[in-house]
């Protein structure tokens, strides 16, 4: 009863979807005073709570593990942990597809209600696209991946949920991510509908960008989460391995970080019209080409979930409607889109133009080093493309664009001169100067991540020299998120510098009682024991570590194997100090004579956590400048309203 | 002149997009060939995987007659799967030597005693090192080997009935 | 508590069935000795693509053959052999599908002319830019 419920609430929101395209495509043709064009922002609003039935009607299906559902049937199991049901609503192809476009119609509804700051055409025109986009991810779910399908007879019991995502950070990662995805469908949507109407305004890149930080944010959290979980889950200390479903979240990131700069300027200073909106066609593409090679199976991943030709093929047809009809529109309109504002490049425009220039470029490259052995597949024969390509060949853009981005917030908008700013130049140069030589000398470390550490230390000085001389309690919302989202830069950059320069690794094998030693730290096996967990059963060493004179800690890494389905996961033990992490995991049994001895693997990460708390500070960053724009409009829309009252 | 380079975006996408759907297209090929076929085998030389059975070494190819040489181990399911065609080909007239893959000289002989062996010589591999030497990345997989000692042709994954006809004309061929 | 122990270990080998029963290679799970070639056995064995798992490098996995590769790695390099020529035996087994650092040649010159283009293009918007200046 309620997976009928849940499709025909399913159905009914794409009958309206249809009808928002429909009224938006006439508003354009022949202006927005025809009586279907009036039906379009009320059938996104209705649209959006169908959607939201549909979706609350999954979560029930899961929550009760009513196993009539082939969905739930395939996903879930009675013996999981009830946030685990719950996450396995979207743990799998049909319902994160229903979460996407949830949240897709959320988003509409909530343009439809609120937004009036545009002229309605260009609006109408916005809400039509957004419509288009959904129609497609409508098609999808209804032809080939019901969520609702029912299985007769239903089995007795479910198959499980993978159980490397029967963790808490992995439940909430996809929906994270999904609202990252949605928010750069609504600015792709925003520039289709500009460039229809050929409005774009600078009161356009306002409109669209809260949308972009909303995306930008959760992009970033993403992202971070995704990588902390790779880094405690597959248990051999990495957390970043230029794998394609991780290129796959970052390139979305990488415009979505261009076009939030391009949007600002554009939005302050009524320049870089036509590449903004570029970026916005390029940012949505991204996050549909990535869920492309995630979900088709070409490629190859480790992460690689709900894989599926079939589906593959729908996402290709999608992708090419979108994007190429985006692109097409985009050839035929940016001729005509009028120039915007000229500028110097020593400016606070020239400083973004050549960020926007660098992470282009990085894209470019990560797109080409994912798809080329793709490329090559093709062709005939095999390559791999990893870390020893992406790292130095990245690092060609990223460290001038690090650069840029220390001196950049400081200069003036239009035209500067770097005189002006001479004092903060040299505090910034100081800066990378003493690290560069800190590191050199007393570490003596490799060359990329010493150029790392120190411009991370020129980021970080640069990036608080905007807030000198300024009260700190009256400087906007706004300049704080830059400020610490450019500081996050800095720390995350060095996290990634100083785990590359300062790990040491240990690998041994003890009997209980023996002891070794990783870095800084002693570390004993006390002693290894049997545990039953819910749905799985493992073995957890019990580690006594301590620092020189310190007091001893426990540590409990875990072999856990699961048997809904079956397989094996490590479950690493982290020791987390304001300077690093000590990281344990257990193997198996060694081989050899004797009382048994066991595998041990020690890792000592010395801030490592800079990574994480880096990507927290960026996105915490980008979170306080979009409620400043965001209080920001409110604040314009009352005034507004009393000068016209 | 600014006109037709705002299509160069389309166009990237349309390749792109080509290649999607060519690679959507054919199935995926997971298998890692080897990189000597034409190449004279590794110099090796490896105890017998079980007790009182010949043991094989680089040495024992260079007689002039082409053999099979069989990839497996007694804990893959599939190596059991292909056991009676192996026999077919020993049927055939096909010398068939082996080595076994990280593996207990008593596991193999229980494999053999329930199996059937159709194997002249088998090594035992304990640490892939062989395997590793062939370019071999999995079991089973059977490699032609010629009178010299050339590797002629892999075979990835376990033989079916059908391969059996194809593997006995690759070894024709290599005699 | 033993019981349980035991228990689990028989277990252990029947919830991953296409496993093998022998232990590890010595030095899949074990340093050498000499801290500067562990470090070169380290970088090389990150690059190094293991092939029974799904993109991951010989370094970050705990297949068996990946623990055998590691072993070939530790053993060659400290027989006195250096990195790129273990790598080169092993692309010479495998092709260049088993290196994650693609090196220049016939096959791979679009991911270094891209690069390099890139750079061209971008130092070609900045340098009209900076021509727009004196307008």
């Amino acid at each position: 009863m309620i997976a009928e419920l849940g499709l025909a609430a399913l159905w009914l929101a794409a009958a309206l979807a249809a009808l928002q395209l429909l009224g938006g495509v006439i508003a354009l043709a022949r202006g927005e005073a025809e009586p279907l064009a009036g039906l379009v922002r009320p059938a996104a609003q209705v649209q959006a709570l169908l959607c939201a039935i549909a979706f609350a009607a999954l979560l029930y299906l899961f929550a009760v593990t009513d196993l009539s559902v082939a969905l739930v049937a395939s996903n879930s199991h009675s013996a999981k942990p009830a946030i685990f049901k719950l996450a396995g609503a979207w743990g799998n192809h049909e319902g994160s597809m229903l979460l996407w476009i949830t949240v897709m119609a959320l988003a509409g509804g909530l343009i439809a209600w609120v937004e009036h700051r545009l002229p309605e055409r260009t609006l109408l025109a916005t809400l039509a696209a957004q419509a288009f986009v959904g129609l497609g991810f409508y098609a999808f779910l209804l032809a080939s991946s019901n969520p609702f399908a029912r299985m007769v007879p239903a089995p007795a019991e479910g198959a499980g949920l993978n159980p490397l995502l029967q963790d808490i950070g992995l439940a909430l990662h996809p929906p994270v991510l999904y609202c990252g995805y949605v928010g750069l469908s609504v600015a792709f949507s925003f520039a289709v509908g500009a460039l229809l109407t050929r409005e774009v305004t600078p009161t356009f890149a306002r409109v669209m960008r809260p949308w972009v930080l909303g995306a930008w944010v959760a992009l970033t959290l993403g992202i971070t989460a995704g990588s902390y979980w790779a880094y405690y889950e597959l248990g051999w200390g990495g957390w970043w391995f230029w794998d394609p479903v991780e290129n796959a979240s970052l390139m979305p990131w990488l415009a979505a970080t261009a076009l939030l700069h391009s949007a600002g300027v554009l939005a302050a200073r009524d320049a870089l019209r036509t590449w903004t909106l570029m970026l916005g066609v390029v940012a949505f593409s991204m996050s549909m080409i990535g869920t492309f090679l995630v979900r088709s199976g070409i490629l190859t991943s480790v992460h690689a979930f709900a894989v599926d030709p079939e589906r593959g093929t729908f996402i290709l047809v999608l992708l090419a409607l979108y994007i190429g009809g985006a692109l097409a529109l985009f050839a035929l309109r940016a001729g005509t889109v009028a120039e915007g504002e000229r500028f110097a490049i020593v400016s606070r425009e020239g400083g973004l133009v050549i960020n926007n220039v660098a992470l282009s470029a990085i894209l470019g490259i990560v797109l080409l080093g994912t798809l080329y052995p793709l490329l090559t597949e093709a062709l005939g024969f095999r390559v791999s493309v990893g870390p020893p390509y992406f790292n130095p060949v990245g690092a060609i853009f990223f460290l001038p664009a690090m650069a840029v981005l220390a001196v950049g917030p400081l200069l003036r908008w239009r035209q500067d001169r770097l005189a002006r700013i001479r004092w903060q130049m040299v505090a910034v140069a100081i800066a990378f100067t003493v690290a560069l030589l800190a590191a050199w000398l007393l570490a003596g470390i490799a060359l990329l991540p010493l150029l790392g550490m120190a411009l991370a230390a020129a980021v970080a000085v640069g990036s608080v020299l905007p807030l000198a001389r300024r009260k700190l309690t009256r400087a906007p919302l706004t300049l704080w998120g830059m400020v610490l989202a450019h500081l996050g830069v800095a720390l995350a950059v060095f996290g990634m510098a100083a785990d590359s320069a300062f790990t040491t690794e240990r690998l041994v094998a003890l009997r209980t009682g023996e002891q070794t030693s990783v870095g800084p730290w002693r570390v004993i096996l006390e002693n290894v024991e049997p545990v039953a967990g819910p749905n799985w059963t493992a073995l957890t060493a019990s580690l006594q570590v301590a620092h020189a004179g310190g007091a001893p800690v426990l540590l409990e890494p875990q072999a856990r194997s699961f048997w809904a389905p079956a397989q094996q996961t490590s479950e690493s033990a982290l020791l987390t100090r304001w300077n690093g992490q000590l990281y344990a995991v257990i193997g198996g049994q060694a081989p050899g004579d004797g009382p048994e001895r066991w595998q041990l693997r020690l890792w000592w990460k010395p801030f490592v956590t800079c990574i994480w708390y880096g990507g927290g500070l960026i996105a915490f960053g980008g979170l306080l400048a979009l409620i400043g724009h965001v209080v920001g409009d409110l604040r314009r829309r009352r005034r507004w309203r009393e000068a016209r009252a | 002149m600014i006109g037709w380079r705002l299509w160069l975006p389309l166009l990237a996408v349309a390749l792109l997009l080509g290649l999607f759907a060519l690679q959507l297209g054919r199935p995926k090929d997971d298998f890692v060939r080897s990189a000597l076929i034409g190449q004279p085998l590794p110099p090796f030389r490896l105890e017998p995987a079980v007790p009182g059975q010949p043991a094989l070494a680089s040495t024992d190819f260079a007689d002039g007659r082409p053999r099979l040489l069989n990839v497996f181990a007694s804990w893959c399911v599939p190596c059991a799967a292909e056991a009676p065609q192996l026999t077919a080909l020993k049927a055939g007239g096909a010398e068939i030597v082996a080595v076994a893959i990280r593996d207990k000289p008593a596991d193999v002989a229980v494999f053999l005693a329930r199996y059937g062996n159709p194997f002249s010589r088998i090594g035992g591999d304990p640490y892939s090192q062989l395997q590793i030497a062939l370019g071999s990345s999995g079991v089973p997989e059977t490699f032609v080997i010629d009178g010299q000692g050339v590797i002629r042709h892999q075979h990835i994954g376990d033989i079916r009935a059908a391969d059996v006809p194809r593997l006995l004309e690759e070894l024709r061929d290599a005699g | 508590m033993r019981l349980l122990l035991a228990l689990l270990l028989a277990l252990l080998p029947v919830a991953a069935p296409a496993q093998d029963s022998l232990p590890p290679a010595p030095y899949a799970y074990r340093q050498l000795d000499d801290p500067r070639l562990e470090r070169e056995a380290r970088d090389l064995m990150d690059s190094l693509r293991c092939l029974t798992c799904q993109s991951q490098s010989i370094a970050d996995s705990d297949a068996p053959m990946a623990g055998d590769m590691r072993h070939q790695v530790r053993t060659r390099l400290a027989a006195g052999e250096t990195p790129e020529a273990v790598r080169g035996w092993l692309i010479g087994r495998y092709g260049d599908y088993i290196s994650y650092r693609p090196a220049p040649g016939a096959t791979t010159w679009p991911l270094f002319a891209v690069p390099v283009l890139l750079l061209v293009a971008a130092l070609l918007v900045i340098a009209r830019r900076l021509r727009g200046r004196s307008r």
